[in-house]
């Protein structure tokens, strides 16, 4: 059975590679996910916003009291270091030494000037690629999604310019023209396009009044979205195409390749199964591609998208048609 | 020094041998003495570092190794010894009672000096075997930022001798070839082998002259044991050491060189005092000659380098050997107590006396002695600074960096020029809104002036509100230029000048600039950061530096200092500095002064005379005017002075909300600095209300009918933002609104400054009042600790006001050096205070060391009064009337109203003694009021309990007197800046900690317990207000000792403090932070002494842990170690709560007819008959 697939213009064995998130935060469940079967590791986001705001704190709180009182001229140690994106870079060189799997590091940035440093950055510390979260709340009534658009295409133009390793973009499916706007980056050279990053859950603590954030762990029920972002793209960007947020199962899995998907990202799938579940899926999408007659996966990848379906509209408008029938 | 040690130790500097020297942080410098005791003797080469009341503890060990011809030398920054007061600057009183010890005191008088001394005087102990004090003035030389060529590792080794190592090794104790030392030796002995050490003193002077002979070979800088300087047929000659030699040394100079024969002949190993250097080193035309002392010595014929100096010559006379022409008159000088500032004025006004037929045998310079009138006078026109001298002035506040841009332009001219520079902090003594003055100065030549900057051609004002409070341009030479941040339009800065200040500037034509640097800092980010902003404009205007020049060193600077702390950091620095200049402008300054608004008095005119007279004087910065008749004989001072220094350091104040609040009181409770108060009062009180003053209805049924007002005190507050954190009620329409909330407080201040003063004048509550006693009942009291020194969003103040509310009118506190005694009691403003019947607490501050035994004492005394009293009520009840002294003596004062009766039968008492006439009466009288209960806390931090002061907070512990101790639980030393104690968590940096400590916090609470008959109690207020209100109240009724250890949040945990309580809560929550009760008077009830107040853990120690830098820094420079810290402090949590849940859970039986009795017998009953301590009971007169 052939699972071979080709992302960011590397050759994996297989589809599975292992989302940004808390699973590649230690390296023994690192080592797990490559001997479970990963092809390939995205670590956790670094937030450009949280280190300098983490750097400009401890500078303010430090900085501060020093030099201020005769008998003490600072309340702390004064190592030589920083809070800054070493930690983030020196986790990244240990995942690297420990497997033989790609690394992708994965990178928020707050200014143009961060990301590329940043995923510079990312690179020298031995990232195989790197994956820009462009999440963008678009709460900035100032803002038009031109302006957000034009921004994030020069990011990724600039970052481009600035690296070696191949570099993909992780969209989220806010974007009012999305299928234009993943075009643009892909014109500019966007080595991947990753769909869909997704948000914790918001939700009103109506007593206290308070806005609770929980991170919700996903299921199968969120892969339809990202199955039509798929299929509008695929044959027709020369990026290649991830899958991420609802890939739980092996079906999960031929879903997103027939939609067009290089690589399905799992997360939730593994936080609440363990690394194992790797094997799990493999042996049933073997066993599926076996019952059904499949041989590669290379022969199924794209054949439900926009460009070789007849009927497309039927992503979109499938319950309103039958009901106008 | 030590940190520095310990910061090269952390980073794997080595010493000329390639070893990295081990450093170890004592309990005290007791400790360290005897550690380093015990390292000599094992053969080890040892040094330490210490000052002032450190030193003393270090004498007994100093007298063993000296005693044993111990090579040793340490390094010393002579300061200050407490006496009637404390002071923690520079003079020579330390080093002074060293003199005895055996010890060679070897004195620096200069930065450069104490970098050369301390290499000679490790190379003269080791060959002379005589042990080595190097010392040199504290602050004046140890906090000098100058210019200084440093000693190169081959000049060090050539001065190292091998050999003595070799020696020293070899009488190293050791099994291998054992020898005995520390023998007790007899009457017949003693004295001989005392004496058998004279010839090693004898030789020690001419090693170390030998030593400076060939380190100036190697390094040109030359030095003597005694060395002169000045006209070489001086008639007149000043004997000195220290920093203040280097004063005289210029004022010679500049005398000399007017036509004046006078010298000066600077001391530098002052013992073994050598008789014959010292006599070479006098010129033999010497007639008269002033010894300076900086020390004091009450009651002996002269201080101590005088009655040397007299010795020497007195015996040179009277063996013939004398190398004076005549005989000299030798007069006696005390100067700079404190560093109290010794200028070329005071110098040549001594010269002068010195020409004097009869000059004053004993002097002081520096101040007005108008009581023993031993005080010369000066002509502070006088300057010897030449015209080439630049000086520069900047007054700055802590926060906003002044002091550390400052010293990063020193660096830079010193670096970037040829010229020599000098740089000097003076700050004040609050540890919020701390003002800051830096004195720079630069020069072609080597520079001496070791006093302050008082003619600059450079004045910087950074925080405008100080044109309102300080004379800035006081000091501004003419033609000077004076910057000013100043908020707004440049071109508006003048009209809001006060009137003094623009008639200074006409006059003395200075050149004015104005940035508004706030602005420009907030734009990019900064804060309130604006120091390098500052600094570019010092630079900018002054052309010391051509700009663009100025400008690149500046920004190498940044990355220099700032580059460990991220990139980020560095970046926004580097952009204010790129854009500072474009927002400076320099505005003309008008023929005529258009101002109408005078600079406000620093005091209201309500203030008592001597406020006025003396608290004000200081404030203003003048204090150095004061003469001696103004101040108490004693170091005894009037309490409640804080409430007339309107500080004004918020730039926003909480503002209340009374629909929206629902009374919790909780915003009063946490406020560190009593400025947000609570009252409840009859409507009927309100009269004549300030127009913007808010009451409402109380909701409560314990006061029905009242009304409730939460108000600030606008010019108090800091600012830190606590209260509207902890405030739990919000508008249910706009949830980001609460019942406070942070709004400017300029546009507020004259309406709530009215507001304030209404408030403060309605009816307090009385404590017999209070319908409940809890957390919120206790903020109807007064506080009477209020608008104290402390950081903004201080965690320790809001106990002591609590401690206040609750028992302030029969408060005694024993309170242990470190931050609660300086924000307690640190002058010219001081917050303990008195209620309207003019009680409150009394407070006093002894030593670090022995806080707990002075507290103790303060019982001891208490109970001697009380038991004397009571002798007295018993025999005088025939004449008083038998039913009010039997209720005297039979008198409940556990609770409010039982005081309250009994403070009524001791005037009912007093009014029955003035109409008896015997001496019994009298003594009645004056002891009538210790028939009222009081209450004793000693107060103080984790360095005292944990550490310092354990042994004796133990001893007074297993006692069983009546006494209250508060720990203050930073974790940390945090007055003397963020030591490790053994307070320190697990994994938390701190210094000498500065990879984690790598062991847990001792568990201070649990160590006290085991005694059974001390209440013990843990408490955060932030977690639980109701707890740490119960448990202040259970100690104080307990009558033995009791134990309240409270988590106090601290600046140096490395976050933002507002967020104090938060974190609180989440040490509680996470297990870090136990909270309970241990009360021995449970066990009385068959129930288990120990009362835990918290739950399982249910919070992570990670999420409490990584929101603090010290815990957060050691995550970011070994991931792995504080993995390890995070796992370990996790299962001792885990682990902490599963003990005490058990220890909880025990009941123990006892005798119960006994131990009820022994327990119910009030502790003071006993006093002075049932347990004597061997070495203190009180003594009274009866």
């Amino acid at each position: 059975m052939n699972l071979n697939t080709t992302y960011l213009g590397k050759s994996l064995p297989n589809p599975f590679v292992v989302g940004a998130g808390p699973l590649t935060d230690d390296l023994d469940t690192v080592r797990a996910l490559e001997d479970a079967g990963a092809s390939a590791l995205v670590l956790r986001s670094l937030f450009e916003e949280e280190i300098t705001g983490e750097q400009m704190n401890a500078f303010f709180s430090s900085e501060s009291h020093g030099d201020s009182f005769a008998e003490a001229q600072s309340y702390a140690p004064d190592p030589e270091l920083a809070f800054g994106p070493e930690e983030y870079l020196e986790h990244l060189r240990r995942v690297k030494e420990a497997v033989a799997i790609p690394i992708i590091g994965s990178l928020n940035g707050s200014t143009s000037g961060g990301w590329t440093s940043y995923a510079k950055l990312l690179e020298q510390a031995g990232a195989d690629a790197v994956e820009l979260h462009a999440y963008h709340a678009a709460s900035d009534s100032s803002r038009s999604a031109g302006d957000v658009e034009r921004e994030m295409i020069q990011i990724v133009h600039d970052v481009k310019g600035h690296l070696h390793i191949p570099v993909a973009v992780k969209l989220t499916h806010m974007f009012t023209a999305f299928a234009h706007f993943a075009h643009q980056l892909d014109a500019v050279g966007a080595d991947g396009l990753v769909l869909f990053t997704r948000f914790q859950r918001v939700d009103i603590d109506v007593l206290a009044l308070e806005v609770v954030r929980t991170m919700v762990l996903s299921d199968s029920s969120e892969l339809p979205l990202r199955l039509r972002g798929i299929a509008v793209l695929a044959g027709n960007v020369k990026a290649s195409l991830a899958v991420t947020g609802g890939v739980h199962t092996a079906l999960d899995v031929v879903k997103s390749t027939m939609a067009g998907a290089h690589v399905t990202q799992m997360v939730s799938a593994l936080l609440r199964n363990g690394p194992n579940h790797l094997r799990t899926v493999r042996a049933d999408l073997e066993a599926w591609m076996m019952e059904n007659e499949w041989e590669s996966l290379q022969e199924m990848r794209g054949n439900m998208s926009f460009q070789r379906i007849p009927d497309p509209a039927a992503y979109e408008r499938a319950t309103f048609r039958r009901m106008l029938r | 020094m030590a940190e520095v040690c310990d910061e090269w130790a952390s980073k794997g500097k080595t010493n000329l041998w390639g070893v990295i020297p081990q450093i170890a942080e004592m309990q005290s410098e007791g400790g360290a003495a005897g550690a380093i005791h015990g390292a000599l003797q094992a053969g080890a080469l040892s040094t330490t570092f210490t000052a002032s009341q450190g030193l003393l503890l270090m004498i007994p060990n100093m007298y063993k190794i000296a005693g044993e011809l111990s090579p040793f030398a340490m390094h010393v920054t002579a300061r200050t010894l407490a006496t009637h007061a404390l002071s923690i600057f520079g003079d020579h009183s330390d080093v002074m009672a060293c003199r005895q010890t055996g010890f060679a005191l070897l004195c620096s008088n200069s930065v450069q000096e104490s970098h050369d001394m301390a290499a000679i005087a490790h190379a003269a102990t080791l060959e002379s075997r005589v042990p080595f004090l190097h010392f040199f003035d504290g602050f004046r030389t140890s906090h000098e930022v100058a210019k200084i060529e440093e000693i190169g590792d081959d000049v060090l080794r050539s001065l190292i001798s091998e050999s003595a190592i070799q020696d020293h090794r070899r009488r190293a104790l050791t099994p291998d070839q054992p020898v005995l030392r520390g023998t007790a030796q007899n009457p017949d002995v003693f004295f001989q082998a005392r004496e058998a050490a004279n010839s090693f003193y004898d030789a020690c002077p001419g090693i170390v002259e030998r030593l400076m002979h060939s380190f100036a070979e190697q390094t040109g800088r030359r030095y003597q044991l005694f060395e002169y300087v000045g006209h070489p047929v001086a008639d007149r000659v000043i004997v000195i050491m220290g920093s203040g030699a280097e004063t005289v040394h210029e004022t010679v100079e500049h005398l000399v060189a007017n036509g004046e024969k006078v010298g000066v002949l600077k001391v530098r190993l002052y013992r073994p005092f050598s008789r014959a250097a010292f006599l070479a080193a006098l010129p033999p035309s010497t007639r008269s000659i002033a010894v300076l002392d900086r020390t004091k010595e009450p009651g002996a014929p002269g201080d101590p380098l005088y009655l040397d100096v007299m010795t020497a010559l007195g015996e040179a006379r009277a063996d013939g050997v004398s190398p004076l022409r005549q005989e000299p008159v030798v007069i006696a000088g005390r100067y700079g107590l404190s560093s109290k500032e010794f200028t070329p004025a005071m110098v040549k006004s001594i010269f002068e006396e010195m020409e004097k037929k009869a000059p004053s045998r004993h002097f002081t310079v520096g101040i007005i002695d108008d009581v023993t009138h031993t005080s010369l006078p000066w002509d502070s026109s006088f300057r010897t600074e030449s015209a080439d001298v630049s000086a520069s002035l900047f007054y700055g506040l802590g926060a906003d960096g002044t002091v550390g841009a400052n010293k990063n332009s020193i660096k830079i001219i010193g670096h970037e020029t040829d010229r020599y520079v000098q740089g000097y902090f003076v700050y004040d003594s609050k540890k919020s809104g701390a003002i800051t003055v830096s004195h720079l100065r630069s020069s072609p030549r080597p520079i001496r002036s070791a006093y302050l900057v008082d003619r600059a051609s450079f004045v910087a004002c950074h925080q405008f509100e100080f044109v309102d409070k300080i004379d800035i341009l006081e000091y501004a030479a003419p033609s000077a230029v004076f910057l000013l941040n100043a908020p707004g339009a440049a071109e508006l800065v003048w009209d809001l000048l006060p009137r003094e200040m623009q008639e200074q500037m006409i006059e003395k034509r200075i050149r004015f600039y104005v940035i508004d640097a706030y602005a420009l800092a907030k734009q990019v980010g900064m804060g309130g950061r604006i120091n390098t902003i500052m600094q570019t404009c010092f630079f900018g205007i002054s052309g010391i530096l051509p700009r663009e020049e100025a400008i690149a060193h500046i920004k190498k600077s940044i990355e220099k200092t700032y580059g460990k702390r991220g990139p980020e950091v560095v970046r926004r620095n580097c952009e204010v500095v790129d854009l500072a200049l474009a927002h400076l402008h320099e505005i003309p300054v008008p023929d005529a002064a258009n101002a109408v608004r005078r600079r406000p008095p620093l005091v209201s005119e309500r203030a008592p005379d001597f406020v006025q007279k003396v608290t004000a004087v200081m404030m203003a910065g003048k204090g150095d005017l004061l003469p001696v008749s103004a101040f108490p004989v004693d170091g005894t001072w009037p309490v409640g002075t804080a409430k007339w220094e309107k500080r004004n350091l918020a730039l926003e104040i909480p503002v209340w909300d009374t629909k929206v609040c629902i009374q919790c009181n909780q915003c009063a409770i946490v406020c560190p600095h009593a400025a947000i108060r609570a009252k409840v009062y009859d409507a009927d009180s309100l009269n004549g209300t300030p127009p913007t003053f808010k009451s409402t209805a109380y909701r409560g049924k314990e006061y029905a009918g009242k009304l409730y007002t939460i108000q600030v005190a606008p010019e108090d507050c800091t600012g830190c933002n606590l209260c509207v954190n902890v405030c739990p009620a919000k508008d249910r329409t706009n949830p980001k609104h609460k019942a406070i909330n942070m709004e400017p407080q300029a546009p507020l201040r004259e309406a709530e400054r009215a507001n304030y003063d209404y408030f403060l004048n309605l009816p307090e509550m009385s404590p017999t009042d209070i319908v409940r006693l809890d957390h919120k009942g206790s903020q109807f009291l007064e506080p009477l600790f209020e608008y104290s020194g402390a950081c903004a969003g201080c965690g320790e103040t809001p106990y002591l006001k609590m401690l206040t509310q609750l028992f302030g009118d029969r408060l005694l506190i024993a309170n242990a050096t470190g931050c609660s005694s300086i924000y307690g009691g640190n002058l010219p403003t001081t917050p303990y205070t008195t209620n309207r019947e003019g009680r409150g607490p009394a407070w006093s501050n002894s030593l670090f060391e022995d806080n707990a035994e002075f507290g103790f004492g303060f019982r001891l005394a208490l109970d001697a009064h009380i038991a004397a009293a009571r002798a007295l009520v018993e025999r005088l009840a025939s004449e008083i009337g038998e039913r009010l002294s039997s209720e005297l003596l039979g008198a409940d004062q556990q609770n409010e109203p039982g005081i309250a009766n009994q403070r009524q039968r001791v005037n009912a008492l007093r009014d029955k003694l003035a109409g008896l006439k015997s001496a019994e009466a009298r003594r009645l009288e004056t002891l009538a009021d210790y028939l009222v209960k009081k209450s004793v806390w000693l107060v103080g931090g984790d360095g005292w309990a944990y550490d310092i002061g354990y042994g004796g907070l133990d001893h007074v512990l297993a006692n069983r007197r009546d006494v209250n101790v508060l720990v203050l639980d930073t974790e940390v030393y945090s007055n003397t800046g963020g030591q490790q104690s053994k307070a320190t968590p697990l994994g938390a940096a701190a210094k000498f900690a500065a990879s984690g400590k790598p062991v847990g916090k001792k568990d201070l609470g649990l160590l006290a317990n085991m005694y059974g008959h001390v209440y013990v109690a843990r408490v955060a207020f932030g977690a639980k207000m109701a707890q740490t209100t119960q448990a202040f109240l259970e100690a104080e009724s307990y009558p033995g000792p009791s134990l309240i250890i409270a988590y106090s949040h601290c600046i140096a945990h490395g976050y933002d403090m507002a967020q104090g309580a938060a974190q609180q809560k989440l040490a509680v929550d996470s297990g870090v932070w136990p909270l309970y009760r241990f009360d021995p008077r449970r066990l009385l009830v068959g129930e288990p002494p120990l009362n835990l107040d918290y739950g399982p853990p249910k919070a992570k120690v990670a999420d409490y842990m990584r929101n603090e830098s010290r815990f957060r820094m050691i995550e970011r420079a070994d991931p792995a170690r504080f993995k390890k810290f995070l796992v370990d402090a996790q299962a001792q949590a885990e682990r902490r709560y599963a003990v005490y849940e058990q220890l909880a859970g025990i009941t123990v039986p006892f005798v119960e007819k006994d131990e009820k009795q022994l327990a119910e017998t009030p502790i003071e009953a006993t006093g002075g008959k049932a347990e004597k301590s061997p070495q203190a009971v009180a003594k009274e007169g009866d």
